[in-house]
């Protein structure tokens, strides 16, 4: 009975503290250390204008990250709910200010920041679905009617992204959404049928493609067709990265990188600019320490009180969303799929990935840092 | 609570076949890491090395083009020009512009012009400016070269020709690669931005010769095409010089001698064969062309009646005129028709069935011997002997002189000239010889077409003593001796007698044209052929004067010569296009060329 009293009980700020995971921080520091020292490098060797900037966002975003993971997990199933509508609604404000001659915006300028709707959402959906789920019975999730709440939920903002136009970040809210109704135990066939849908439904799609992104998907299944336009970022890619071998050409003596042939070599090709000068073996070590965190993201999950359904939900899903930043991005530079403008989280040049990367980070530490108490709705 | 472990089972089974998706993905990422940076690694090695290096040729100096003296006919001068490059500019570039203009004389479409370009091209292009600039603008421009970073002055080299119009003909010009070069010739020179090679004259002939060998350059350059080091660098060669038998001081003077006419005029060194001087008037300033003729210029000297783009020297093909004779004399004299003393009288016509043939002397000049005959031009005398002697050994030894002959000069549009005889007449024009034709080919006229280049060349094989000399630009440096004619020396002795008659006798036909050095005598004959047919009407209505007729209808005036008579060396053969009288117009200016010609005694 003590065990259970001990199990319920709050923590206070310090036991929190100590709770974190403090090799996971250290791997995430280290790959964020890799991304300053990449984007020194991308700026023929000085830490002006990216590798300090990033320096600093990185270690702002550590402090979101710890603030995040000393709030009591509660608080996230709280405000799931607000914090999907005020973001619904904030993505409802850029689409019509997008389509009142205002020019195609993502963002809302607040001066300081730029904020990007479609960012928060990707946390927001997440939070909404846990909730969602986390109060269904498992007979509710494996009925139809059961999961047509949740496919609203997911469908209305990612239609509002998708008409920005932000074909990745669309995609990759679905992918996550799409995981954690499988997690949650939809039945197979289910995705079946959305898949044949989805699939007889494509050639009405790329009817409404834009015509840039009808583009990239071309180019990414056939470069060599406008070498100089679209397919020369792909062609460049390869050759840098194909290059640089198995060890690398060295730092600093990246001819792709240096010379400009590399296109965006500081923010979404960055994993290329990398890979010329490290090599296969440097290639590997980023995948590698990318998997380590994503097998801590699991293994949150599995050890956080089993009470706390929301928790696991929430940490798989931020989990699964890491997992598509660095996987599609990766993929995307080296061939493997098109060009979305997905950059790598922690080491590409840019503020509002690594504070939003950092943030998510933050509410998996906080139901990690609790994991053995139950969640009190 | 049974379902609720139901979640929680499914969630945890569902999330290690997610983690197990994820570990294989990866698995997929680094199979492809492996397959670009270790399988294709060569491949893309390759390609990256391709697009980081670039290899520029270096233009190698064209080699000059030399008179017999060492002089420069044709050279490499330095050519100064101002560029801009935008980035380096420090402020405003349109300032800039506004500073610089009024020293270099820019105007407004120039500044324009210029700003059109900086736009155009990416900020680290050196963006041309002027290009010629002169010492003034040189100079200015580098006193207050700190005041205009950005602004530099480059050199290269340019052709030019320092003698201009008189090189003109026969050295050429040089001017831009043309699509139609790129087809005949892979080399890799023609491909580099700028590159000039021969267009016409010599320049076109020997210009693989004078372009020497391309250097490289091999540097390292960035996405934009900026150069970002220099790897290798590997110097050219020179092109060749080409040493002509042309003498530039000569040349000038024959030139000059034309004033406005327009004609050719040849001087051969009568033992060698070496052309001194070559001279087509008018002419044009070959540096027009080097950078681009503007239209204006082009049209200018394609549309005038005078052809200064012709070659009449090699190009131009008149009638021989009464110069002819001296071939006729010879011929006749080796056939044993004629003597020193065989004597015809001229009545001022001859009759041929129906047909009557006049001399150009109206009441005739009575008796005439050969060298008479010669002196005064007696077509009456030329008219018999030719009848007596047939088209076809006037034929041979128009041959033998080097009349109907190209030599080989290394030039473009090198006529042959046209030596009649019963063959020809048969395959050219399809009709059969008449006895009428015969006659006035022994004066030159009809068929019978010459250059001055061959009507120089025949001179000087016969006052050579009869060596068949073959004329040539180029400066051999060992000559062979050439071969015999078997000319009877008598029968030359005869005509060269004749000829001296010409200029020296009393009475002569081109006594004016005497030679002004003392103790130098020189010999030569008149020719003048007309351009157009005088009708029997216009004959007994009284010839219309030519000064009368336009200018493209008037006479062709000829005058060939040699000297110094006692011990030929030099043979000169002066057209005048329309020039009506060969003693009043051409002989005055193969005698002012002969003069020169002694005066420089050229060895």
């Amino acid at each position: 009975m003590a065990i259970l009293l001990n199990q319920n009980q709050e923590l206070n700020l310090k036991e929190r503290f100590f709770n974190l995971n403090f090799v996971f921080i250290i791997i995430l520091s280290i790959l964020a250390g890799i991304g300053c020292m990449t984007l020194y490098s991308a700026a023929g060797g000085r830490i002006t204008p990216w590798a300090l900037n990033q320096g600093i966002r990185f270690c702002m975003g550590l402090g979101v990250m710890v603030v995040a993971a000393m709030i009591r997990p509660e608080f996230y199933y709280k405000i799931a709910t607000p914090f999907y509508l005020f973001t619904l609604f904030l993505l409802l404000v850029v689409d019509v200010a997008g389509h009142t001659g205002m020019g195609a915006q993502r963002w809302i300028n607040l001066g300081f920041f730029k904020l990007q709707p479609s960012e928060l959402m990707k946390l927001a959906i997440v939070l909404q679905l846990a909730r969602y789920f986390s109060n269904c019975t498992y007979e509710e999730i494996r009925s139809i009617k059961g999961i047509i709440v949740p496919i609203i939920i997911v469908a209305v903002p990612v239609a509002f992204i998708m008409i920005q136009p932000d074909l990745g970040t669309s995609l990759m809210v679905l992918f996550c959404a799409t995981a954690l109704f499988y997690l949650a135990g939809v039945q197979w066939w289910k995705f079946g049928i959305a898949i044949g849908g989805v699939a007889a439904a494509a050639p009405i799609l790329w009817h409404f493609l834009h015509d840039y992104q009808k583009n990239r998907i071309l180019t990414f299944l056939d470069p060599e067709r406008d070498p100089q336009g679209a397919g020369y970022h792909i062609i460049q890619a390869k050759i840098a990265l194909g290059s640089g071998g198995a060890w690398g050409k060295g730092f600093l003596s990246g001819t792709q990188s240096h010379l400009n042939f590399l296109p965006e070599k500081h923010t979404d090709f960055i994993f290329t600019m990398f890979s010329e000068e490290f090599g296969m073996a440097g290639g590997i070590v980023i995948l590698f320490l990318n998997l380590i965190l994503i097998s801590y993201g699991y293994w949150f999950a599995f050890r956080i009180h089993p009470s706390n359904y929301f928790g696991k939900m929430v940490i798989l899903g931020l989990n699964t969303n890491y997992f598509l930043y660095v996987f599609i991005n990766i993929a995307m530079v080296i061939g493997l799929l098109p060009v979305v403008g997905i950059p790598l989280p922690l080491i590409s040049y840019g503020g509002t990935v690594i504070i939003s990367v950092m943030a998510s980070f933050g509410i998996i530490q906080s139901f990690y840092v609790n994991r053995d108490r139950e969640l009190k709705k | 609570m049974r379902k609720s472990n139901e979640k929680l089972r499914i969630l945890l089974k569902r999330s290690l076949v997610i983690f197990s998706a994820n570990i294989f993905l990866f698995f997929v990422l680094v199979g492809r890491l492996y397959y670009l940076q270790i399988y294709q690694k060569e491949k893309y090695a390759i390609l990256a090395d391709s697009n980081r290096f670039s290899t520029r040729l270096l233009v190698p100096p064209r080699g000059s083009i030399n008179d017999r003296n060492g002089v420069e006919l044709a050279t490499n001068i330095q050519n100064f020009q101002a560029l801009l490059i935008a980035e380096q500019v420090r402020g405003d570039i349109d300032k800039l512009l506004d500073e610089i203009a009024p020293i270099l004389s820019l105007t407004s479409e120039n500044i324009a012009q210029i700003k059109k370009d900086i736009t155009r091209h990416r900020r680290f292009v050196p963006i041309k400016i002027k290009d010629n600039l002169n010492w003034e603008e040189v100079s200015t421009l580098m006193l207050n070269n700190h005041k205009w970073p950005g602004l530099i002055i480059d050199q290269g080299l340019i052709r030019y020709y320092p003698f201009k119009h008189y090189t003109a003909h026969p050295i050429g010009y040089v001017g831009s690669v043309s699509e139609r070069d790129l087809q005949q010739s892979d080399a890799p020179l023609l491909q580099v931005p700028g590159f000039k090679i021969g267009k016409s004259g010599f320049e076109k002939t020997y210009d693989e010769s004078l372009r020497g060998i391309e250097g490289s350059l091999k540097y390292e350059v960035n996405a934009y095409g900026r150069i970002m080091r220099e790897i290798e660098k590997i110097d050219g060669k020179k092109g060749n010089d080409l040493d002509l038998t042309i003498d530039i001081r000569l040349q000038k003077a024959a030139y000059d001698a034309f004033g406005e006419e327009a004609g050719a005029a040849v001087v051969l060194d009568v033992h060698t064969g070496e052309i001194l001087a070559s001279v087509s008037t008018p002419s044009f300033d070959a540096n027009l062309f080097v950078d681009g003729i503007s239209q204006k210029n082009w049209n200018n000297l394609l549309y005038d009646e005078k052809t200064p783009l012709t070659n009449k020297a090699i190009s131009g093909q008149y009638s021989p005129g009464s110069t002819f004779k001296v071939v006729v004399a010879l011929a006749a004299l080796e056939a044993g028709i004629i003597d020193s003393k065989t004597d015809y009288f001229c009545s001022g016509r001859m009759k041929l069935g129906n047909h009557l043939f006049h001399c150009w002397k109206h009441y005739g000049h009575g008796h005439q011997t050969l060298v008479n005959a010669l002196k005064n031009s007696c077509d009456i005398y030329f008219y018999e002997t030719a009848l007596e002697l047939g088209i076809e050994k006037i034929a041979s030894m128009s041959h033998r002189l080097g009349l109907g002959e190209t030599y080989d000069l290394g030039l473009e549009n090198e006529k042959k000239g046209v030596i009649p005889n019963k063959k020809w007449k048969r395959e050219k024009l399809k009709s059969s010889w008449q006895r009428g034709e015969t006659v006035i080919a022994g004066i030159g006229q009809g068929y019978v077409l010459v250059t001055p280049m061959q009507l120089a060349t025949m001179l000087a094989r016969v006052v050579n003593g009869g060596y068949e000399i073959t004329p040539t630009f180029i400066k051999q440096q060992k000559a062979e001796k050439p071969k015999a004619l078997n000319l009877n020396p008598e029968h030359i002795k005869l005509v060269e007698e004749g000829m001296y008659e010409v200029v020296n006798g009393i009475g002569g036909t081109a006594t004016r044209a005497k030679l002004t050095i003392n103790g130098i005598k020189m010999g030569g004959k008149t020719g003048t052929t007309q351009v157009r047919r005088i009708s029997l009407k216009e004959r007994a209505e009284g010839i219309k004067k030519d000064e009368d007729l336009p200018w493209k209808y008037r006479n062709h005036a000829w005058f060939m010569a040699y000297a110094p008579h006692d011990n030929p060396k030099y043979a000169v053969a002066v057209i005048v296009e329309h020039g009506r009288s060969g003693a009043g117009v051409a002989a005055p200016i193969a005698s002012k060329i002969l003069e020169e010609a002694i005066k420089l005694d050229i060895r």
